[in-house]
């Protein structure tokens, strides 16, 4: 993956195993992360249709909503990655500038999905009302509660390059990780609207 | 070795183009996958078969583009590691389906 990026600054030198493997470590702990969200999608695929005589998907899924969300988790994949452009190149206020966007975005991202939810347990829909929306909160709080992790690692980070004022390697290594959570994050997304949402309402 | 690195840094990470590409290829498949069933197209099975293809697609596109993964040599742990997550996903779930749907007196 990304390790080899992070040799960009030092030719030769010994940090450059230490970083990689940095990145390919956190690039195994996605993958362990990949079988938890494998597990909840084969949750929800099994209990998907037991609505015990609750609401099904068709009832309760307002897919504008969850356009926009689409929407803004892949503008803020873009934004990162421009981010991370800036990173590389030693452009600190940029980065700084596109993390700010990224964060809004992200921030916007979580707001709706807590709206959304909190609306349908305000409706009486919650995860307690059958095995459906069970499996539905688990699925999509476990990804909200993901983003929101991210959000909070990317303030820290952004509080790091603030107080070196300039990009050092392990920034740069800790950005890699981060910009991978991101774009697994986007990732993860995709299979929830078109699994989850997508073919509920089909 | 220095050498080497820096031939390889420059493709690793990207570019403004490549995330252009990725970007403007993922609108157009969400875009098409949202149609498909907000349009309904198709019967349901066809839309759930194309709507699953155009994940499996944008999921690619996404792997190449913003993840960087290619089958260059200092890549290879982490393909090999994401082939073996991408095989125990596919048994867990579809293990999940097969066995749950074959034990109950339902479907």
């Amino acid at each position: 993956m990304l390790q080899k990026t992070l040799s960009l600054n030092l030719p030769g030198s010994h940090d450059d195993h230490g970083a990689s493997n940095t990145v390919l470590g956190f690039w195994l702990y996605l993958m362990t992360d990949c079988i938890i969200f494998a597990s909840l999608f084969a949750v929800f695929a099994v209990t998907g249709n037991q609505f015990a005589g609750g609401p099904s998907g068709k009832d309760v899924f307002e897919l504008p909503g969850v356009m926009m969300e689409t929407a803004i988790l892949l503008l803020s994949s873009i934004t990162f990655g421009f981010g991370m452009l800036a990173a590389h190149k030693g452009k600190s206020t940029a980065l700084l500038a596109w993390l700010g966007v990224t964060f809004v975005l992200g921030a916007v991202f979580i707001a709706l999905e807590i709206h959304e939810l909190s609306l349908l347990i305000a409706q009486g829909y919650g995860p307690e009302r059958s095995a459906f929306l069970s499996a539905f909160f688990t699925l999509v709080g476990t990804q909200g509660l993901h983003v929101t992790v991210g959000l909070i690692w990317m303030t820290i980070l952004a509080v790091q390059v603030i107080g070196n004022k300039k990009v050092t390697q392990r920034d740069l290594t800790r950005l890699t990780c981060l910009s991978l959570f991101w774009h697994f994050l986007d990732i993860v997304w995709i299979c929830v609207f078109t699994f989850v949402y997508l073919t509920s309402v089909v | 070795m220095a050498h080497v690195h820096s031939i390889d840094t420059g493709a690793s990470h990207g570019s403004v183009g490549s995330y252009v590409i990725d970007f403007i290829f993922s609108v157009v498949l969400t875009v098409a996958a949202f149609g498909v069933v907000t349009q309904q197209l198709m019967g349901p099975t066809e839309s759930i078969i194309a709507i699953a293809v155009l994940a499996f697609i944008q999921i690619l596109v996404h792997l190449v583009f913003f993840l960087h993964m290619n089958t260059s040599l200092l890549q290879r742990w982490n393909v090999v590691a994401f082939g073996f997550t991408s095989m125990v996903a596919v048994i867990v779930i579809e293990g999940t389906l097969w066995v749950l749907n074959s034990v109950g007196p339902t479907t």
